[in-house]
């Protein structure tokens, strides 16, 4: 372990790089995302994700925007454990009709102010699985939803680009 | 492979359910569609699946004797509505509606603890109800069916082409073993052929799915076990070969590249050069990883001897994959019934006794490197030509095929049939989780509540794959 920690003191971090003017759209964001949020919500903004019925392609992705490359918290952005503690619902899949109450119960513990962000293709209407009768329909059908962030799955630049929307809009 | 296909009347059904009793046989998948029942099952090498026709939409319950098919046998009378006679679980399963009774445990001092659908972390939702007497877990009883969103029903009538984004998207974490098994099960009904190109490109698209999952598996664990570090380390390779896989095929997941018929794009120019750096990479990197896991006694002291899985329910269960192996079934559809190309390509299915946490690391990390060996060998074997055959044609009335593929979490079964139309007449795909979940809760018990992550994610099955 002590060659692995030595390795990575001299390496340095792996998180890519810092925002530059003329860097690819992640580095740009990153530098957005950060002023913005701290603008508006004291420099972070607490995250609930909530799976309504998704394939898990989406958490998948959600979950990479931890690893070191991305790494979201330098952000301002991270992830907590429960809705009481959230600014941003950040919910997945069509929603099925077994979840359904589970994400209204989810909305209602989230206290004001609060957004929600329907992630993928499912979120924003069902996706492919739309015509189900198993599938109430996007996320919108069941909580008023701020922001759709598209994709099958969204990437994770995607989804870094979708909270910079929202923190615009809430901050418009 | 050709699959034995038979139309059985109660008693054979009756025998066959005697035969996976006696764990002569092990049963593949069981399910319906209006007035049929369907058992799809293995004996030595020979695969089968019998048709049994419900009069009076009653057939004899298969889970009376043989406790692995109680699940999909609640979930058939669920969907289709078909009675099974003598089923001693009687209790909804993928339809949720009113209040859920879940198993009693008696004895002093018990408490129960509720958790989910909706869990603290970026995961699928499920219910666990635990009862625990003090710190110990006395019983643990998983509600699933939360992310049920009708995929059987969604696939009746679908052109083929929109069932295969359907069948990507069982389980997002397995898209390509699901889109394989799916294309493999159509591709035998129709009686067609793919061209080897396109078999070595979905070879290879599998063991980067293998590999991207199982990294990620190996870090999530030990993070469940409070050890951030490989679990960063873990997370970066992963990235790497979701960033490769884009590269090479254009979708981070590969979602919708493997199509029936053949693959959707052929690898990409700088594929192989992406293929390679990644190989070299891992072959560095990842045995640093292997002897970090190793050196920490703290991490060594939270998965050797937790969460136990008796070889005996691992085979009688059928559990497929790294549960499996780590409890001593060196099952491996790669190799039984086996699909080509993997024939003609050197791997070990690494086969362990202890079935602890740790064994099921243990049998990713073997994985990792035999996947690793897989990538190599198919860059250096990967034919020329054309990756799609085309069209497909839909032959006879009522076409018929059916698949086993290996995902990274185990074996998916595939079953579909066509109409003359070409359009899906009915589908059904089995995730490796229904014979994997109800494992865990075996597993738990005598285990301390705060484990449970980590057998958990030890066995990391898919709540949407199994709700389907």
């Amino acid at each position: 372990m002590r060659r692995l920690l030595l390795k990575s003191f001299v390496h340095g971090p792996l998180t890519e790089p810092a925002p530059a003017k003329d860097d690819a759209a992640l580095a740009e964001l990153a530098a957005r995302v950060d002023g913005a949020s701290r603008k508006r919500l004291g420099r972070t903004l607490a995250i609930r994700e909530v799976d309504a019925g998704s394939c898990n392609g989406c958490e998948l992705e959600i979950h990479a925007l931890n690893n070191v490359l991305y790494d979201l918290e330098r952000f301002g952005l991270r992830f907590v454990a429960s809705p009481r503690h959230a600014d941003v619902l950040l919910v997945t899949g069509p929603v099925t009709a077994n979840m359904r109450e589970a994400l209204e119960r989810t909305y209602a513990a989230t206290p004001d102010p609060k957004w929600v962000v329907a992630v993928g293709d499912c979120g924003r209407d069902g996706g492919v699985f739309a015509a189900s009768r198993a599938c109430v329909g996007g996320v919108s059908a069941v909580v008023p939803v701020d922001l759709h962030i598209p994709g099958c799955p969204p990437s994770p630049v995607a989804l870094l680009r979708g909270l910079l929307a929202l923190l615009e809009e809430v901050t418009g | 492979m050709v699959w034995a296909r038979s139309i059985v009347d109660r008693a054979a059904w009756e025998q066959a359910t005697q035969r996976l009793h006696a764990e002569e046989a092990s049963l593949l998948g069981l399910w319906a569609e209006p007035g049929f029942a369907y058992m799809a099952l293995m004996q030595s090498q020979t695969c089968e699946v019998l048709t049994l026709a419900c009069e009076e939409n009653r057939f004899p319950s298969v889970g009376r004797l043989h406790p692995p098919a109680i699940r999909l046998e609640r979930a058939i009378h669920d969907l289709v509505g078909l009675e099974p006679e003598g089923l001693p679980d009687t209790r909804p399963w993928l339809r949720h509606a009113g209040p859920y009774p879940f198993l009693s445990a008696e004895g002093e001092s018990l408490h129960q603890i509720p958790v989910g659908p909706v869990h603290a972390g970026i995961i699928e939702p499920g219910h666990f109800r635990f009862t625990a007497n003090g710190e110990t877990v006395v019983r643990l009883e998983a509600r699933l069916g939360y992310v049920h969103k009708g995929i059987d029903a969604l696939m009746v009538g679908a052109p083929i082409e929109r069932a295969a984004q359907l069948a990507g998207r069982v389980s997002g974490d397995s898209t390509v073993a699901f889109a394989l098994a799916f294309a493999l099960a159509v591709e035998a009904a129709l009686g067609a052929g793919v061209p080897p190109r396109a078999v070595w490109l979905r070879a290879l698209a599998a063991e980067l799915e293998r590999l991207a999952n199982h990294f990620g598996d190996i870090g999530a664990v030990c993070n469940d076990a409070a050890f951030a570090m490989m679990h960063a380390q873990c997370g970066l390779l992963r990235e790497q070969v979701l960033r490769t896989a884009d590269g090479c095929f254009g979708h981070r997941l590969m979602m919708d590249r493997v199509i029936p018929g053949g693959m959707r794009c052929d690898l990409a120019r700088e594929g192989e050069r992406l293929l390679r750096a990644l190989v070299a990479d891992v072959r560095t990197r990842f045995p640093e990883l292997i002897e970090l896991y190793e050196d920490t006694a703290s991490l060594k002291d939270r998965t050797v001897g937790t969460g136990i899985l008796s070889s005996a329910l691992a085979r009688q269960f059928a559990a497929g994959g790294f549960v499996g192996r780590a409890s001593g079934r060196g099952f491996d559809a790669r190799r039984s019934p086996g699909y080509a190309p993997y024939g003609g390509l050197q791997f070990e299915v690494p086969t362990v006794q202890a079935g602890d946490v740790n064994a099921r690391i243990w049998i990713r990390i073997r994985e990792v490197e035999q996947s690793i060996g897989l990538v190599e060998q198919i860059l250096r074997g990967l034919p020329p030509g054309p990756i799609h055959a085309s069209p497909l044609r839909s032959s006879s009335n009522g076409a018929e095929g059916v698949a086993l593929v290996e995902g990274f979490r185990g074996d998916i079964l595939a079953w579909a049939r066509i109409r003359p139309d070409g359009a899906i007449d009915r589908c059904h795909l089995r995730d490796p989780s229904w014979f994997q979940w109800p494992l865990l809760e075996a597993a738990i018990e005598g285990n301390i509540v705060a484990d449970f992550p980590l057998c958990n994610k030890s066995f990391n099955c898919s709540y949407s794959g199994h709700d389907l």
